[in-house]
C-alpha cells in the first residue's frame, strides 16, 4: 500500500494530469456532481456519488461508427476512431466500478466483441475510492459489493489526513510507477481501521440485508406477473433517466445521418421506456 | 398565514377520509393521489382504488411536489374509451337486433388532489379540452409549499409561489388563498441584464449537462401531445441523444416554444430533472416577455381569458415593436 499527504492530492493530480487526461468528480454549478477533465484549480468534490455513472467514458451517449463516402459509384468507408489516448478515472465507486464488469460480460466477453467499448476500456486507467459516508438507500452489500474496500485497477482510501492507494492490475502498478516521486510505502492501519468502521455504517442500512432468495430462474416469471407493477407503472411517465444514470444500462441505437454527400453511421443511447425501442423487436405496425 | 390553519397530520386525515367515504359511495372509482414511499422523502403520484389502501399508503406531507393534473389525461381517457367501446357495440349489436338491450356504458369518475398551482395546470389542461371534466372530482388541498427531496429544504418554486389560490375544483378541503406577489421574474431579470456572452455561458454550461432523458417533456402537464416533434425518426429526430450541446438548446428552446402561452410556471421540469438545470427559467422568460407584450396573463388562471398566442387584436405589438425593444434593449439581444 502506498500513502500521500491529503494536502497533496493536487501535486499528484498534475503529476498525472500533465501526462494523460485525467477525470475527477467535480460539483457543478446545480450542486450535483459529474466526471469534469482535470485542469489546474480543478477541485475534487467530495459527493457521495456523480449523477451520471462513469460507464460514460466506455458508453459514450453519441459515438460515430462509419461514415460512407460516395464517389460516384463506389462507396468508401471511413472509420471515424482515432487512435485513443490512455486516460485516467479518479475516484469512482466501488458499485459504478463492479458495474463495468458487467457491461464488459456483454460488449467483450461474448463474440462479437465491441470493438468501439473494449478500446475505451483498455485505454482506461480506473482509480477507485472508498465510500466512508454511505447513504440511507445504498445496498451495494447485497449484491456483495464492499464500499469499503472497492475494486478497479487502483483502490483508494481518504483516511487520517492522507490518501492510501493500492495496486490490482498492471495499469495500476504504472500508475503508482508515474506517481512514485509522490508516493511512499505505507501499512494499511489507518485505511483498515476506516473499513471496519464504514463496514459497520454500512451493515445498519436498510437495503443492504433483503432477501433475494425470491428472484432467479424460475421464480422470476411470478414476480414479472406481480400486481406490484401494476402499482408501480399507472404513474410511470417513461421518461428514460432511469435508463440513462444507470451504470449497467448498455442497449443504443445505430443512425444513419446523411451528410449531402454520404453517411455517417452513429450509435447513441437507447431507453427500453421509449415508444420506438419495443418496434425493434416488432417491426412498424402493419398498414 | 392564518392560526387556526390546519396542520399538515389534520390535512393529511381529511383526505383519507374524504377519498374512502367518495370510493365507498361509489361516486369516484379511482383515486389520484401521492403514495408513501420507502422514506418520508420519496413520495410518488399513485393511483388508489380501494379505501384500504388509502387509509395505509396515502400520503399528504411537504414532500408531496409531484404535479398530478397531466396523469388525467391518460386516464379520463382511459375512461372515455371504455364509454366509446360500450356505445359502439350497443350501436352494433341494434343493427343485428333492433330490439337487442343497451348494455349500461361503464360509469367511472377519478378524483384527483390539486394543490392551488396544480390546478392552473389543471384549468389549462381542460382548457385545451385535454381533460374529460365530467370524468374527473377534483379536490382542492391546502399547501404551504413542498420540499425538494434533494436539498431537503422548500423548493425554489414553492420560494416564489405565484398562487395560493386554487382555479377549478369540486370541494375545498381549508380554506382558499389568493394570487400572490411573486418574485418569480428576479433570476429572469438578472439573466436578462447579463452580456450576451455572460448569458449564452450560463446557459451552455446549464444545458450541457442534459443527457435527454426526456423527464422535462414527460412531466410536462403543458406537454400532451400525441406524437411530439421529438419522437419523429422520420424527421430524422427521435427523442434519442443529440449529437452535440447545441442540440441540446435546440431541444429546450424549441420546447419552451411548443409551451409558451400554455406554461402554467409549476416548475415540474426542473423538479424531475436529474441533472437540476433550471429549465423553469426558459419557461419564465417567456411568460415575462409575454406579458410585457402582451399584457399581464396567466396561463390556467380561468376559462375564458384566450391566450394571447392564440389570439390577435389590432393593440398586439407588432413584430417590429418587439425587435426595437430587442435592440433598444442591447443586453437583452439575440
Amino acid at each position: 500500500m502506498y500513502s500521500l499527504p491529503l494536502d497533496k492530492l493536487d501535486t499528484l493530480f498534475e503529476t498525472i494530469g500533465s501526462k494523460e487526461p485525467l477525470y475527477v468528480p467535480v460539483d457543478n454549478s446545480s450542486g450535483k456532481a459529474d466526471f469534469q477533465r482535470w485542469s489546474k484549480g480543478t477541485v475534487m468534490s467530495r459527493a457521495l456519488k456523480t449523477v451520471r455513472s462513469a460507464k460514460d467514458f466506455f458508453f459514450p451517449k453519441t459515438e460515430n461508427l462509419v461514415n460512407f463516402k460516395m464517389n460516384g459509384k463506389k462507396i468508401e468507408l471511413e472509420d471515424p476512431r482515432k487512435e485513443m489516448e490512455d486516460f485516467v478515472v479518479f475516484g469512482v465507486r466501488a458499485c459504478d466500478a463492479a458495474s463495468f464488469a458487467i457491461v464488459d460480460d456483454v460488449y467483450i466477453n461474448m463474440k462479437p466483441v465491441d470493438t468501439y467499448y473494449k478500446n475505451r476500456r483498455d485505454h482506461a486507467t480506473v482509480v477507485t475510492l472508498a465510500c466512508t459516508d454511505p447513504a440511507q438507500t445504498c445496498f451495494c452489500k447485497l449484491y456483495n459489493i464492499d464500499a469499503a474496500d472497492p475494486r478497479g485497477d487502483v483502490s483508494a482510501w481518504i483516511a487520517g489526513g492522507s490518501v492510501y492507494f493500492q495496486p490490482n492490475t498492471d495499469k495500476g502498478k504504472k500508475f503508482i510507477a508515474g506517481a512514485d516521486t509522490l508516493l511512499k510505502e505505507s501499512g494499511s492501519d489507518t485505511v483498515e481501521a476506516q473499513q471496519q468502521a464504514t463496514r459497520e455504517k454500512i451493515a445498519a442500512l436498510p437495503f443492504v440485508n433483503l432477501d433475494l432468495s425470491t428472484y432467479g430462474g424460475e421464480k422470476m416469471l411470478a414476480l414479472f406477473n406481480s400486481k406490484v407493477w401494476d402499482d408501480l407503472s399507472g404513474t410511470c411517465l417513461g421518461c428514460g433517466t432511469c435508463t440513462y444514470v444507470c451504470p449497467t444500462c448498455m442497449c443504443f441505437d445505430v443512425r444513419n445521418f446523411d451528410t449531402g454527400n454520404g453517411i455517417k453511421q452513429y450509435r447513441c443511447w437507447d431507453s427500453c421506456m421509449y415508444s420506438d425501442f419495443p418496434k425493434n423487436g416488432r417491426g412498424p405496425i402493419p398498414a | 398565514m392564518q392560526d387556526d390553519k390546519l396542520s399538515t397530520a389534520a390535512v393529511r386525515d381529511t383526505l383519507v377520509s374524504r377519498a374512502s367515504a367518495l370510493l365507498k359511495e361509489g361516486k369516484v372509482q379511482i383515486v389520484l393521489g401521492w403514495r408513501k414511499g420507502l422514506f418520508d422523502y420519496d413520495v410518488t403520484p399513485s393511483l388508489f382504488t380501494t379505501a384500504e389502501d388509502i387509509e395505509r399508503n396515502f400520503v399528504y406531507n411537504e414532500w408531496c411536489g409531484a404535479n398530478l393534473s397531466k396523469y388525467l389525461v391518460k386516464e379520463t381517457r382511459r375512461i372515455e374509451t371504455a364509454k366509446d367501446t360500450v356505445r359502439t357495440n350497443n350501436k352494433m349489436a341494434k343493427a343485428k337486433n333492433p330490439d337487442a338491450a343497451d348494455a349500461p356504458e361503464p360509469q367511472t369518475k377519478i378524483l384527483v388532489f390539486l394543490k392551488p398551482c396544480d390546478t392552473y395546470s389543471f384549468t389549462e389542461l381542460l382548457k385545451e379540452h385535454r381533460i374529460s371534466r365530467d370524468d374527473v372530482y377534483a379536490v382542492g388541498v391546502p399547501c404551504d409549499g413542498m420540499k425538494d427531496p434533494e436539498k431537503k429544504d422548500i423548493s425554489e418554486r414553492c420560494t416564489v409561489c405565484k398562487s395560493k389560490k386554487h382555479v377549478t375544483y369540486d370541494e375545498l378541503v381549508g380554506e382558499d388563498g389568493a394570487v400572490q406577489d411573486s418574485k418569480r421574474f428576479d433570476m429572469v431579470e438578472k439573466l436578462e441584464a447579463m452580456p450576451a456572452e455572460e448569458r449564452f455561458a450560463f446557459w451552455q454550461g446549464e444545458l450541457s449537462r442534459c443527457i435527454r432523458c426526456n423527464a422535462c417533456r414527460d412531466i410536462c402537464p403543458a406537454c400532451t401531445c400525441e406524437h411530439c416533434i421529438f419522437d419523429n425518426p422520420n424527421s430524422g429526430a427521435s427523442q434519442k441523444v443529440a449529437a452535440d450541446d447545441f442540440e441540446e438548446s435546440m431541444y429546450h428552446i424549441i420546447r419552451a416554444w411548443h409551451v409558451a402561452g400554455r406554461c402554467t410556471d409549476c416548475g415540474e421540469c426542473s423538479r424531475v430533472c436529474p441533472q437540476n438545470i433550471p429549465l423553469h427559467l426558459l419557461n419564465r422568460k417567456f411568460i415575462k416577455d409575454i406579458n410585457e407584450l402582451y399584457g399581464p396573463y396567466t396561463a390556467g388562471s380561468d376559462m375564458e381569458t384566450k391566450p394571447p398566442m392564440l389570439t390577435w387584436t389590432k393593440d398586439d405589438a407588432e413584430p417590429n415593436v418587439v425587435y426595437t425593444r430587442d435592440k433598444a434593449d442591447t443586453q437583452g439581444g439575440r
